[in-house]
């Protein structure tokens, strides 16, 4: 295993964000020397508090999915919080090249880090580089805040890397209504009509939205039975309800520690990314091979409890590739 | 021989100038009036334009440069000593500040004993094209959207000889727009500010047709001349149709379209500076060959425009290009020569047909405010697709893709001789100026003055009385604008850049080299670990933005990852952003002339956060002499305009990534 100096862990979890980049490019090179430092980065990491908050913002293009960040880190900076951005942008099928723009929508405090990832050829909103970032950054701030392309319905990664889900809609839009009846997404953990610029509009889209839900017949999310998901109009602009959209976020972040529940979603998170990786790796050929969902779950269970997420599915992996597929 | 017709009286010619101090500018506007010139143009410096006082930090290396600071009543005031304000025609490139600046002129007049009912002249003031295309905006559209119409208000009442509004279609054009994107989003932002001063409900019916009847354009005109004749006709017809129905204007002459013009300058080339004459000399001939669609106003750029500022003989010539045209030959001696012409007549529908199409689409979108970001996408794809048809040789420029050779320039040698420099210390002796200024002022008087204008915004009153007073009182530039971004807050532009795909038709031997660039892209990612990601950064004050977006979106097109935040960063904010997203490379693009400051600034950035590694490219107008320092420096490559041929700039910087790997 290669060594790893301890100053770098130490800068790491003291957001210094020199330390940060170096290692978030680090998660990033496919060059196996590098990759082999990544995981024993990611291995020494996985043996800390992972304390920060991970809040996911989801919805279609354009709703102000930026323009929220950018209003939601002003308290947080304020408050001395140490504040993390990934943004992630669609890249083009044609060139494979992508532009990240969503740093530029923002306004950034000098004492955030933020960064853009492109999505390459993932599929569900997120890049596959965004996962391991967040891994790394659960250890070195206090929160997270995860931008999925703008994409619209397939988002549904967000929900596998975020403590807390919000999906922003814009007012009569009809997307709330899509976005359900495709059911591609759950009940998110906060609904935000952004876009409602006035106490009238926030009214009336409150009362448009609250329609849209019924008439879908809300189904009541699995695994977070007491948490009641809140609606919430909001709007980036003039800032109605930015200040009732933080507390929502604390108020869920609160919740899922004291029911006990953030280290088993965090958990079934992770199962779920490392499926969802196979799946892309090696397709459901490779799945059947390690024995299905159930296979990898005992594999998974069986692994050093040590090893970062990154580890154990590449261990997994490695076998899969190494198994006569049948 | 001659007609027996009058002649008719030729437009009024200007030259846009202003530089170092307004001592310096009110010397060369006092020497271009000898020279013949009838009415002023002044160009301000970025600071004055985007409301930062002389000694801002963001204002370090930028006062002077490429304008005139103006900070306050005493700057207006030796601006125009001894230039007679009830008969000057002044034309005021401003914008973001407009209303304070046209307080100062009116301030600065009142002090010359002049009644603001004399003054003739023009402020710009149309915020729409900042956002689409000239970058110096402040606050969002909604406030600054008041703040024009509130001059309009104003003047109408109290300036009435005043055009308080410049609708622009010329920046549009030097942003890539067609003829047809011209003419729709300028009438769409003319739209945009008629409804907001109805809107208002300051005017009654007859002040509001009076004012329809003050608004003006200030066009463009490229080499293609007869289409740009033709433009100018659709122009003048749909604005004549638009005044009546939309705003029910009566009297036919208040529905004319007048227009000022300053010709195309995008086209003008570095290689072979002297081929800029003729371009000119045809550009001019499309706003003044048909009588029916004549400019009132023109102004000229120079020969050496892409080599960087012009001397004041520069600007002389094109003075005489002018003057030739109005006195020596017989343009002016007859009626429309394109009546009855089925050629013109066709060309003419089919731009307005088109053009108006594309106003509808806009305001199905809820007007232009709120199609900002697709108007914006559609320049950006219009210039990539001019960029593209010149890379591909497809778009003729002489002395650029075609007849490139060239024998020894008597004119310019390629050095950095044929430009005005502007004196460094203009910028040390402006803020001392300004300083003792700040000391003698009776500050109560400030304090009060400055919240009278917050009492005004915020109470919704007019600006401009408060800002009179302001003026009066001694406030500077930075002090009243300050007041109003407290309130409003500040804006960025949408970058345009999403929409626009570089190859989406490049074909023939241009596509066979953009699949081997793109090959070479990817195979960087071996030697590089990851996919090749680049930032394209604009830091200053500098508005100039289509270099940069050009470069950005053919990176993207080339298969790398583009970091883009749009303009005006300052240096910390992109050493940040180079340290946060771990980029390959780092591609400045700078134009206003302040690249020996702001470059260095970010090399140092970037040593100080150990990010010395990280390879820099510059590219904009940088003299050879500038970019030889920028080397030495530590610079990897520079481009200027004679680097066209986009491929081969994008192939240089993988080799520069791969290099530095
Ligand atoms: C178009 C233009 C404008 C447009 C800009 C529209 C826009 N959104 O970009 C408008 C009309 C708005 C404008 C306004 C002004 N302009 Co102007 N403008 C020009 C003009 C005519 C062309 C520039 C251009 O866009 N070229 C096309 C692009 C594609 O070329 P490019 O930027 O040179 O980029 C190429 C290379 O340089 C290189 N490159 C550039 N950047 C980068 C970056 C990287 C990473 C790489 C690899 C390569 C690279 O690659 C490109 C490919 O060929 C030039 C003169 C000229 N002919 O060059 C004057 C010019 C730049 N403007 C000038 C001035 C003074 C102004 C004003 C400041 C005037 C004033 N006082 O108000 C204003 C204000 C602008 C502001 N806010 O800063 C001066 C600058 C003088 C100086 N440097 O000393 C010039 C040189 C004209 C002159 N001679 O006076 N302008
Ligand atoms: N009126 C109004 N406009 C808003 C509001 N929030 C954002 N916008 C505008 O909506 C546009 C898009 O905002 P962004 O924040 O970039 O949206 P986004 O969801 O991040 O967009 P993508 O990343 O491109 O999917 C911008 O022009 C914003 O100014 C709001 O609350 N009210
Ligand atoms: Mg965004």
């Amino acid at each position: 295993m290669t060594q790893l100096p301890h100053s770098t862990v130490d800068a790491l979890v003291n957001f210094n964000r020199q330390a940060i980049a170096r290692a978030l490019n680090l998660l990033e090179d496919r060059r196996p020397n590098r990759q082999a430092q990544a995981l024993t980065l990611l291995d020494t990491l996985s043996t800390l508090p992972a304390s920060a908050h991970v809040v996911g913002l989801t919805g279609p293009p354009g709703v102000g999915k930026s323009s929220l960040i950018s209003r939601l880190i002003e308290p947080q900076v304020q408050d001395g919080r140490r504040v993390a951005i990934i943004a992630v942008d669609p890249s083009s099928k044609v060139s494979g090249g992508a532009l990240l723009g969503d740093r530029g929508r923002m306004q950034l405090p000098n004492q955030v880090y933020a960064r853009s990832y492109a999505a390459r050829d993932r599929l569900g909103g997120l890049s596959r580089e965004a996962f391991s970032a967040v891994f790394l950054l659960r250890h070195c701030c206090d929160v997270i805040l995860v931008e999925t392309v703008g994409v619209g319905q397939s988002e549904t990664d967000i929900a596998t890397l975020a403590d807390t889900t919000v999906l922003v809609v814009q007012p009569f839009s009809g997307d709330l209504l899509q976005f359900i009846k495709a059911g591609v997404m759950e009940i998110p953990d906060i609904l935000a009509v952004n876009k409602s610029d006035n106490q009238e509009l926030a009214q009336k889209a409150l009362a448009d939205t609250q329609a849209a839900l019924s008439l879908a017949r809300r189904p009541a999310p699995p695994e977070s039975a007491a948490w009641d998901s809140p609606v919430l109009a909001v709007s980036a602009t003039t800032h109605l309800n930015i200040g009732t959209l933080s507390q929502a976020l604390s108020a869920h972040w609160q919740h899922l520690q004291t029911t006990a529940s953030l280290e088993r979603k965090r958990a079934a998170q992770h199962l779920e990314w490392g499926i969802g990786e196979i799946v892309h790796e090696v397709g459901q050929r490779g799945l059947a091979a390690l024995g299905g969902v159930e296979g990898v779950r005992a594999a998974w269970n069986q692994q050093p409890a040590h090893w970062s997420v990154v580890r154990k599915l590449s261990v997994l992996l490695e076998d899969v590739q190494y198994r006569p597929s049948s | 021989m001659e007609t027996d017709r009058p002649k008719d009286r030729p437009w009024v010619m200007r030259t846009y100038s202003g530089h170092s101090t307004a001592q310096a500018s009110n010397d060369l506007y006092r020497l271009n009036l000898s020279k013949g010139q009838t009415g002023l143009s002044v160009a301000f410096d970025l600071p004055t334009q985007t409301g930062y006082d002389s000694d801002h930090a963001l204002a370090r290396g930028e006062v002077g440069k490429v304008g005139v600071p103006i900070c306050h009543i005493g700057d207006m005031a030796t601006l125009f000593a001894d230039i007679p304000l009830d008969q000057m025609n002044t034309s005021m490139t401003i914008n973001g500040t407009a209303a304070w600046l046209l307080a100062l002129y009116i301030a600065a007049a009142e002090r010359q004993g002049v009644e603001p009912q004399a003054l003739q002249g023009t402020t710009q003031n149309d915020i729409v094209k900042e956002y689409l295309s000239r970058g110096t905006y402040i606050f969002p559209p909604e406030p600054s959207l008041r703040l024009t119409s509130d001059v309009i208000t104003y003047t109408v009442k109290n300036v009435p000889k005043w055009n308080p509004v410049n609708v622009c279609s010329y920046h549009l054009q030097e942003a890539g727009a067609t003829p047809v994107q011209e003419v729709a989003y300028a009438l769409c932002t003319a739209i945009a500010v008629l409804d907001t001063v109805r809107a208002s409900e300051r005017l009654d019916a007859a002040e509001f047709t009076a004012a329809v009847g003050r608004i003006s354009f200030f066009v463009n005109s490229g080499v293609r001349f007869i289409e740009e004749v033709c433009k100018l006709r659709a122009f003048g017809q749909l604005w004549d149709e638009l005044t009546c129905e939309r705003y029910g204007v009566e009297n036919p002459k208040l529905r004319r379209f007048r227009y000022g013009v300053q010709v195309n300058s995008l086209g003008l080339t570095e290689a072979q500076p002297e081929n800029n004459i003729p371009r000119i000399v045809l550009e001019a001939l499309g706003v003044t060959l048909s009588k029916d669609a004549r400019c009132r106003a023109m102004q000229l750029p120079a020969w050496n425009e892409a080599l960087g500022l012009p001397r004041p003989w520069d600007q002389q010539w094109s003075l005489r290009i002018q003057q030739i045209l109005a006195f020596e030959t017989d343009l002016l001696e007859y009626g429309d020569i394109f009546e009855g012409s089925t050629v013109v007549e066709g060309k003419t529908s089919a731009i307005k047909n088109a053009a108006w199409a594309e106003v509808e689409r806009v305001m199905d979108m809820g007007g232009v405010i709120s199609a900002l970001g697709y108007i914006k996408e559609q320049l950006v794809a219009s210039h990539t697709e001019r960029v593209r048809d010149i890379t591909a040789g497809d778009h003729t420029i002489v002395g650029v893709n075609k007849f490139t050779e060239t024998a020894e320039s008597p004119l310019y040698s390629g050095d950095s001789s044929a430009i005005l420099k502007v004196d460094e210390a203009a910028e040390r002796d402006q803020v001392a100026r300004l300083q003792a200024f700040r000391a003698t002022r009776n500050q109560a008087e400030v304090e009060a003055a400055l919240s009278g204008l917050r009492a005004a915004v915020l109470n919704g009153e007019n600006i401009m009385p408060a800002s009179i007073r302001c003026a009066l009182a001694s406030v500077t530039t930075g002090e009243w604008t300050q007041t109003l971004r407290d309130i409003f807050g500040e804006f960025r532009a949408p970058t345009g850049i999403g929409g626009a795909a570089a190859a989406r038709t490049v074909d023939g031997e241009t596509a066979q080299e953009l699949e081997e660039l793109r090959a070479r892209v990817r195979k960087s990612a071996a030697t590089l670990g990851r996919p090749l990601k680049v930032l394209i950064g604009k830091p200053g004050l500098d508005g100039h933005s289509n270099g940069a977006e050009q470069i950005a979106v053919w990176c993207r097109d080339a298969g790398m990852e583009v970091v883009y935040e749009g303009i005006r960063l300052s240096p910390e904010q992109i050493v940040t952003s180079v340290r946060d997203e771990g980029v390959h490379l780092v591609g400045l693009s700078i134009l206003s002339g302040s690249h020996l400051r702001l470059v260095p600034e970010v090399l140092t950035g970037l040593r100080a956060e150990g990010l010395s590694d990280v390879p820099v490219v510059v590219g904009g107008i940088i003299p050879e002499d500038d970019a030889e320092d920028l080397r030495q420096a530590g610079v990897a490559r520079v481009y200027t305009p004679k680097d066209f041929e986009m491929l081969r700039i994008l192939s240089d910087m993988v080799e520069v990534a791969e290099a530095s790997a």
